[in-house]
């Protein structure tokens, strides 16, 4: 018989899908045992973290660790609800500036063909191999010198414009159809009312993606507190839970469960933000290429 | 077709640099301005405190002729972190893809989570996971489970020992870096026309290799380039795990990457052009690297 094609996506389980099971899943577990441990160590009781041999379940599960972190932050000047709402004010706002920005960058840039769009867009492209740990002392010197150091801008600012999220969205402003935005025209629409009454409905499932990913940028971001920030009380929650997780805490066996807590705090934004919006991500990375 | 109407109001029009100013303006202060002051840098003798020295090619003859870290570990390191988690973590992450793509939508929707879910912890985050699992005593989670099994009978200092660092450190990479590159793949295999695939078994196509490189592959290079781009980029910010888990400099400079020895002469020596040089090498290798991936995978038109 003649080889037919093949499809991908198949509807239901086939017998020929168990061989791919047996492919996938040893990295599936690979990659989904560390963060369930995670989760196990962060409810894992005293005498459970002090174990021997060190047991991977948790028996009795507790919230001790999540007590401890909250008390050992009593000890420090700053309260935890403080850098909470840092990182909360931080994360919301870059995220919204980004999104802001972003979408309206990626429409110019798609359908308003000014002189220069195509030079930008190059630009754009080549930047989003930009390594920003590889410039972070000409980064620290730009902010420092626009006087932002101990300020919120300067956790806020340097993350607003991420290549990745425009050329995300710009990939999928240029499917909407230019019939539409011409229509619109016709009828006396304003560029701005194009903006948000044609294109903005119409891109969302990019702008949940950029969502995700300008989230996860500053939302784990600890370069800005570390090397723009020495005021402690503007600092943010990802850089007090790494202070938690340095070295000198982790050696003893207490401060794991409390690191392990802080880690779980800090993961589970991110998955969940995830989780929620993974259909729009898959349907704007089917725009994703760069030809 | 006719000419779209959209394509006649353009090139006077104002609009089109009013929308684009805000993002423009902020790409160009911290991430256009820092990449060309790094390289004016680079020829600089700059110790933070008095005006730069411009010193011409200084820092990076010496870089090449007497940075013996540099030649003798930071480099090696780097190409081969590189190599195994951004060309390595590449091929993985279709091979992975491609493996869902062909499985039923609920089970792929899961596996591709967890599979994606370690690239969300960036690194830092989880830093203190692999400073509980691999303790250097009998505590330790991995010491304790390799005693167990009996392949080894003293517990292993996994992070202080210059052997082992930097397979950790690349373990780790791999384990992060089924990211958005990967997501792309997986997308762009669930959106390969399916007639093409009937056409080419009619030209002879005989199995699913055959159907992968001559169908596959070709129909969706935009993605396959997007991919490349993002996880070789990937590959490089995630490596600063290793000063994380063992200080910098890293034991005998055992797992030293071209960004912690960024860190170690910016941060610590103040030697910022120095620092920048090394900067610009970090931002052409990924450069090569994205360029190798273009002539692999772009369109040619």
């Amino acid at each position: 018989m003649a080889y037919k094609g093949h499809r991908m996506n198949p509807d239901k389980f086939e017998k020929g899908q168990i061989k791919i099971y047996l492919l996938v899943l040893p990295m599936v577990l690979l990659c989904g045992l560390p963060i369930i441990f995670i989760i196990f160590h962060a409810f894992k009781p005293m005498e459970e973290l002090f174990a021997f041999p060190p047991k991977f379940i948790t028996v009795h599960p507790t919230l001790d660790n999540f007590v401890k972190l909250i008390k050992a932050s009593r000890t420090g000047s700053i309260p935890l609800s403080k850098y909470f709402f840092n990182s909360i004010f931080v994360t919301i706002a870059v995220v919204f500036g980004s999104l802001l920005f972003s979408t309206m960058a990626a429409y110019a840039l798609s359908k308003i063909k000014f002189k220069g769009a195509k030079i930008m867009m190059q630009i754009n492209q080549i930047a989003l191999m930009f390594v920003s740990v590889a410039v972070m002392i000409p980064r620290y010197l730009v902010v420092n010198k626009l006087g932002m150091i101990d300020t919120y801008w300067a956790e806020i600012l340097p993350l607003i414009a991420l290549p990745v999220g425009l050329f995300l969205i710009k990939q999928f402003v240029d499917q909407v159809p230019d019939s539409l935005i011409e229509a619109a025209y016709m009828d006396g629409a304003k560029e701005w009312q194009i903006y948000l009454k044609v294109i903005l409905p119409l891109i969302k499932p990019a702008i949940a993606t950029a969502a995700i990913l300008v989230f996860q940028q500053v939302w784990n971001n600890l370069e800005t507190s570390n090397y723009y920030v020495n005021d402690d009380s503007i600092k943010a929650l990802a850089f007090y839970m790494n202070t938690l997780t340095s070295t000198t805490t982790t050696n003893t066996v207490a401060g794991q469960g409390i690191a392990a807590a802080a880690s779980l705090i800090m993961f589970l934004p991110n998955l969940i933000l995830f989780c929620i919006l993974q259909k729009n991500v898959m349907n704007t990375m089917a725009h994703s290429g760069i030809k | 077709m006719a000419k779209s109407t959209v394509g006649k109001r353009s090139h006077n029009n104002k609009a089109g640099y009013i929308f684009v100013f805000p993002y423009a303006a902020l790409f160009v202060v911290f991430i256009l301005a820092p990449v060309v002051m790094a390289v004016i840098l680079s020829f600089t003798n700059f110790n933070a405190i008095q005006f730069p020295k411009f010193v011409g090619f200084l820092n990076y003859i010496n870089l090449i002729t007497s940075d013996d870290v540099f030649m003798k570990f930071v480099l090696p390191n780097t190409i081969k972190y590189a190599l195994i988690v951004g060309v390595g973590g590449y091929v993985l992450a279709f091979l992975l893809a491609f493996g869902l793509a062909n499985l039923p939508k609920v089970p792929r929707t899961i596996f591709a989570l967890i599979l994606y879910s370690p690239s969300m912890t960036t690194g830092v985050a989880m830093s203190v996971l692999w400073k509980i699992l691999f303790t250097g005593d009998q505590t330790g989670y991995l010491n304790s489970w390799l005693m167990d099994i009996g392949l080894i009978n003293e517990p292993i200092i996994w992070l202080n020992n210059a052997q082992f660092l930097l397979p950790i450190v690349i373990i780790i990479g791999l384990w992060s870096s089924m990211g958005v590159g990967f997501l792309s793949i997986l997308a762009g295999l669930l959106n390969v026309d399916e007639s093409l695939y009937e056409a080419a078994a009619i030209d002879g196509v005989k199995n699913r290799f055959q159907e992968m490189i001559y169908v596959t592959i070709p129909s969706m290079k935009p993605q396959m380039l997007f991919a490349a781009v993002m996880q070789i980029v990937g590959a490089f910010q995630n490596g600063t795990i290793a000063t994380m888990l063992a200080g910098n400099p890293t034991p005998g400079y055992s797992a030293q990457l071209i960004v912690n020895h960024i860190e170690d002469y910016g941060f610590i020596r103040y030697e910022m052009g120095y620092a920048a040089a090394v900067s610009v090498i970090l931002l052409l290798i990924v450069q090569i690297f994205s360029s190798v991936s273009t002539k692999l995978f772009g369109e040619k038109d």
